[in-house]
């Protein structure tokens, strides 16, 4: 095995850039300390990659410094470019590379085995490596397969409406315990047809699994994909016998996974009957749309809003998907700032599945230089509804739905909500009275007597609630 | 190392990994993704060692493949995190 006539000083070179890693994660526990953790990272890789180089012989340098200098600078582009609201699309392509390049480095590894040094005497790769490589390779393949599909749908290249194939439970499953016998089988026969399939049927499931997956459902998607590549890198690094690459890998895929069970909880949902899909579809739309045409609501203008939010002494603002989607958060920030002048207290509201992914709404918000300390998490917030004279909810929906607490027969039953109904005044920004949000539910809030609904596109009617404030 | 070794670092890393992940504030949840992004690209390691190696033609070009997909990640990761954790302010007094 070549790990044995590893050095010394190479296992702690990168048993360092492993523990930059955890410091960079670390640094995520306050907005001051993560940009030094973001330092840390870089430093981590920069040692994982010079030791890489410094102990191979490097039969083509000139060709990996194109591949570096070509990738960086895309990825340097693309990061400067990207507009914050596609963010959620960003981070799938994102993980798509991960995945593919752990399918590439496991191929590889598959193909010249000695370079990787794990073959035995005889030539043959060794049967623990077998295992790694065959599962490295179909986690990367799904991680690869499963962003894609994610990027398509929060990009709008593909409906977001959930994909659902006849007897899909039965194809999946048993897609997957194809995958696992053929791992099995690898440790026996290391025919390329055995390895290549297990890359191939991995692509299959990846699309399979994210295909119907709804929109809404997108960040518990997305956070499962993150844990994904994470365990894809792990997997690799056992067949390195490298240590960076372990710490790395078992750190983002527990930061996935963690982050998938908060989306889920904040859902009230289990995370198998997101991964089953399905929801948010047209039979669930039809059931709640029908009786709601004919309720008679409040219609406000902007001067109205205006007016109302002027006299307030607390405004507590609740954004969601709707205000990424009209990008209405610098008019929103805008207008927080004239009601400040007037002496009006203006508080932010997040719910943590708001937006297309964990997070989402917080960066949106510091975009537009909104100060991190007026922005409140649900379980911070919520008590103080009662004192606050005008909610604003901008683009959100479900989250504020109070059936969520008392009607046992909503398909939202039991998932925690913001207690906007709480406040004197509730005024809904929302682009007409048909569209229901995800959980395709309606919202008894739009009907109640202290509800006013200005409809218009988001980031217009924040226009015109700015211009009246002025 | 031998497998149990390698086994030991993982399963104390995922301990690590969970205290750290719980935290971290929720208003930094997508820099989270993005940084957990970047840094999962070390798997350029693996690309590197494939790409350097001689013997396998097809099997260097897959390995500078890798390097360029997982380069793109891990600049592109970094600079997308840095870029966003500059926008977080507290209010100014």
């Amino acid at each position: 095995m070549a790990a044995d006539h590893t050095p010394a000083w190479v296992l702690i070179a990168y048993l360092i850039a492993g523990i930059c890693f955890i410091v960079a994660l670390r640094g995520l526990s306050s907005p001051e300390s993560a940009r030094r953790g973001n330092r840390a990272g870089m430093l981590g890789m920069g040692i994982a990659v010079a030791t890489t180089l410094a102990i191979h012989d490097i039969a083509s340098i000139v060709e990996i410094a194109i591949a570096i200098v070509l990738g960086g600078a895309i990825g340097l582009v693309t990061a400067r470019k990207i507009q914050m609201t596609a963010m959620p699309q960003l981070v799938a392509a994102f993980h798509s590379l991960v995945g593919m390049a752990a399918v590439l480095v496991g191929a590889a590894a598959f193909l010249n085995p000695g370079a990787f040094g794990i073959v035995d005497s005889a030539g043959d790769i060794l049967t623990v490596s077998r295992v790694e490589l065959g599962l490295g390779v179909a986690i990367g393949a799904i991680t690869f397969s499963g962003s894609v599909i994610a990027f398509l749908k929060l990009n709008g290249n593909m409906s977001g409406k959930p994909i659902l194939l006849p007897m899909r439970h039965v194809i999946n499953l048993g897609t997957l315990a194809a995958i696992l016998g053929l791992i099995g089988y690898f440790t026996i026969d290391q025919s390329p047809w055995v390895f290549f399939t297990v890359a191939a049927l991995s692509f299959a499931i990846g699309f399979l699994l994210i295909i119907p997956i709804g929109g809404a459902d997108m960040p518990v998607v997305i956070s499962m994909l993150n844990s994904y590549s994470g365990w894809a890198a792990a997997a690799m690094g056992f067949t390195l016998h490298n240590s960076a690459m372990i710490i790395t890998g078992a750190l983002v895929g527990s930061s996935g996974a963690i982050l998938s069970y908060i989306m889920c909880r904040a859902m009230n949902r289990s995370f198998i009957s997101v991964i089953a899909g399905g929801f948010g579809g047209d039979a669930v739309a039809a059931a709640g749309g029908a009786e709601a045409i004919d309720r008679p609501y409040k219609r406000g203008s902007a001067e109205d809003a205006a007016f109302l939010m002027a006299q307030a002494d607390q405004v507590v603002i609740v954004p969601g998907y709707g205000m990424a989607v009209s990008q209405a958060q610098h008019a929103l920030r805008e207008m927080g700032d004239q009601l400040k002048a007037k002496g009006v207290r203006v508080k932010y509201a997040i719910h943590p599945v708001a937006g297309r992914m964990p997070g989402h709404m917080n960066v949106l918000l510091a975009e537009a230089n909104v100060p991190y300390d007026e922005v409140f998490e649900l379980e911070d917030i919520n008590s103080e509804f009662a004192q606050t004279d005008v909610a604003f909810v901008i683009g959100a929906n479900d989250v504020t739905n109070p059936a969520a607490k008392t009607d046992k027969t909503s398909p939202i039953y039991g998932m925690p909500v913001l207690d906007v109904e709480k406040a004197r005044t509730v005024l809904f920004v929302k682009r007409s009275m048909g569209g229901v949000g995800y959980a395709g539910v309606d919202n008894e809030l739009f009907y109640r007597d202290n509800t006013m609904m200005l409809l218009a596109d988001a980031k217009k009617m924040v226009e015109e609630i700015v211009k009246a404030l002025g | 190392m031998d497998f149990i070794s390698i086994l030991s670092i993982f399963v104390l890393a995922c301990f690590v990994g969970y205290y750290v992940v719980w935290s971290v504030t929720p208003a930094l949840h997508t820099p989270l993704m993005s940084v957990t992004n970047a840094i999962s690209s070390v798997i350029v390691v693996g690309a590197l060692i494939a790409a350097a190696a001689a013997g396998s033609a097809t099997s260097k070009w897959l390995g500078l493949l890798g390097v360029v997909l997982a380069s793109i990640n891990i600049f592109g990761g970094f600079a997308v995190t840095a870029r966003m954790l500059a926008m977080y302010k507290k209010r100014e007094r």
